[in-house]
């Protein structure tokens, strides 16, 4: 109705295609409540602000029932926020799934039992109608970046649970996001294979470029893969400190990282602010809010 | 597709021991068959069981050579009948099923229906179809067999449509895929084995209820009919002969719907 006066005017209206600079993500005022059993509704999250720049990792902890795979949902465009406003990208979290903004892996693989590990990295890809040829050289591509060149033709029951893992990523890589939202990906895997997993999506990630969410339960973890982590408290769900660990960029980062003393450091100022106070935590780099 | 590799690429020595417990296994029920008829025979014979009471294998099996024309052209009566009605049953069957799976208001409508169905015993209806559509035609029969075949096909289709798991339906919203490709590329997967376990269900059912209901009158045409008329002559051995062909028919029906389930769950491992 008003669009040939407002086009250039209008500041929140920026078309979607000169966004390259837009933060990935970014979380205005968000809250989330549950209607429960009984007119007791349950507050999920309340004012949560978050920005998640372009090509960043961020992870979110903090103890079960923070709401931080809420949150992740809610970015995702999988549930909708009662109150607040979701960007990706500069647009609307709904319109971003529409465009195939992210890719995403959860704590469960969650892969298609019927179909080969080829197919099931295929899956986005024929949804959104590429072509075979095309198909097929992406997902030699995938399966070369998680080492399972091997194993294409096999069916998921047949791969151990890091490898169904291995494959989820994949497979949300596939159609090369900018963003990959992470929902405890590693969360079901033995400690071991978790260590390789975590070293391997560091290197993906440099080679990729794309800007992670990741929601964890493990400090190791969150500080080990991320740029930054947000730590949450529970009922109801917020933010309670960022901390700044950007330990290098993740192109070398390596394993031995997990001896240095700067990771310890992170590893500290991580869990004293899950512990309670965020605030009067020496550490540096904590934001409290 | 392991498992069809593995034995390939194992030693020769292996490979043999494995094959003769495989033919172990298909051999012995065969064994433990021809046993059973054996010792009935025994029986028959040296206890001097009279023929109304319990027929020799051996005057069944004369029955059955001398009869073979006439049991061939009632198993193909009583066959078509079962296998009309089981396409019918199981095509409406499974369209209602995606219907309530998807309209919940179908869904509370259907559920006492087929609660019922479940119930009556569809054969005792029999005797009404044959006043309904005459006594002379198949058409009662084929209808009693699609309503018997109808609530298992139902029930396991539904049960199927509704095993997608939560974190499938996340996955195909998240890839913003439309409702028809979630259907193709989740729910039709996954409900597969269910209709196919129900249709194997259904098979038998068809035939025993094919069968039975040529018990309730009828034109004289099926293997059942040709059983109450064997019986009430007092040809017992021949009564046996056509039990005989309504269980090779039966057979053939759970046969054919077992390698329909094998060919289409292939690929599909289920822990």
């Amino acid at each position: 109705m008003t669009a040939p006066t407002a086009a250039g005017a209008a500041p929140g209206a920026a078309p979607a295609a000169t966004t390259t600079t837009a933060a990935a993500v970014q979380v205005a005022g968000v809250g989330r409540v549950f209607p429960g059993e009984g007119g007791r509704s349950v507050t999920a999250l309340e004012h949560v602000d978050l920005t998640v720049g372009a090509g960043e990792f961020v992870s979110l902890i903090g103890p079960s029932g923070c709401g931080k795979s809420t949150l992740l949902r809610l970015v995702a465009d999988l549930d909708s926020p009662t109150s607040g406003s979701i960007a990706v990208f500069g647009r609307p979290a709904r319109e971003a799934r529409l465009g195939h903004d992210y890719g995403i892996a959860f704590q469960q693989a969650g892969l298609l039992p019927w179909r080969t590990v080829r197919a099931n990295i295929e899956l986005p890809l024929s949804l959104h109608g590429v072509g075979r040829a095309a198909r097929r050289e992406r997902a030699d591509e995938m399966l070369a970046l998680v080492g399972l060149a091997d194993f294409a033709d096999h069916f998921p029951d047949q791969l151990s649970g890091g490898m169904q893992q291995r494959v989820a990523i994949a497979r949300a890589l596939a159609e090369r996001p900018s963003l990959l939202l992470m929902d405890e990906p590693f969360g079901a895997l033995d400690e071991m294979t978790r260590e390789r997993l975590q070293s391997e999506l560091v290197r993906i990630c440099a080679e990729t470029r794309a800007a992670v969410v990741f929601v964890t339960h493990s400090i190791p973890e969150a500080v080990f893969l991320s740029d930054r982590v947000v730590v949450m408290s529970a009922r109801p769900g917020r933010i309670a400190g960022i901390v700044d660990v950007r330990l290098g960029r993740s192109g070398e980062r390596g394993d031995d990282l997990r001896e240095d003393a700067a990771y310890f450091e992170a590893v500290t100022a991580v869990r004293e602010a899950l512990h309670g106070g965020a605030e009067g935590v020496p550490s540096r780099g904590v934001e409290t809010r | 597709m392991s498992a069809a590799a593995a034995p390939a690429a194992a030693p020769a020595p292996a490979r043999a021991r494995r094959t003769a417990a495989a033919w172990g296994h298909r051999a012995a029920p065969v064994l433990l068959l021809a046993a059973l008829v054996a010792a009935w025979q025994a029986a028959v014979t040296l206890g001097d069981v009279p023929a109304f009471l319990l027929p020799s294998p051996a005057a069944i099996a004369g029955e059955f050579a001398e009869f073979l024309p006439t049991i061939a052209s009632a198993a193909l009566v009583t066959g078509t009948n079962a296998l009309v009605g089981l396409v019918i049953g199981a095509v409406v069957a499974i369209a209602a099923a995606v219907l309530a799976s998807s309209v919940r208001a179908v869904d509370l409508l259907l559920d006492p229906v087929v609660a019922g169905l479940a119930v009556v015993p569809v054969v005792a209806l029999a005797p009404v179809l044959y006043t309904m559509y005459g006594a002379s035609v198949e058409t009662g029969r084929q209808i009693v067999v699609a309503v018997a075949v109808g609530v298992p096909v139902f029930v396991n289709t539904l049960r199927g449509l509704r095993q997608v798991r939560p974190v499938h339906r996340d996955l195909m919203r998240a890839y913003a895929a439309t409702p028809r490709q979630a259907v193709r590329a989740v729910t039709i997967p996954t409900a597969l084995p269910f209709v196919f376990t129900g249709l194997r269900l259904a098979s038998s059912l068809a035939v025993i209820s094919a069968i039975v209901a040529e018990y309730f009158g009828g034109p004289r045409s099926g293997i059942g009919s040709f059983i109450t008329t064997a019986a009430a002559g007092s040809n017992y051995a021949r009564a046996w002969a056509y039990v005989l062909g309504g269980v090779l028919v039966g057979l053939l029906f759970y046969g054919a719907t077992s390698a329909v389930e094998r060919w289409g769950t292939r690929g599909v491992r289920r822990a």
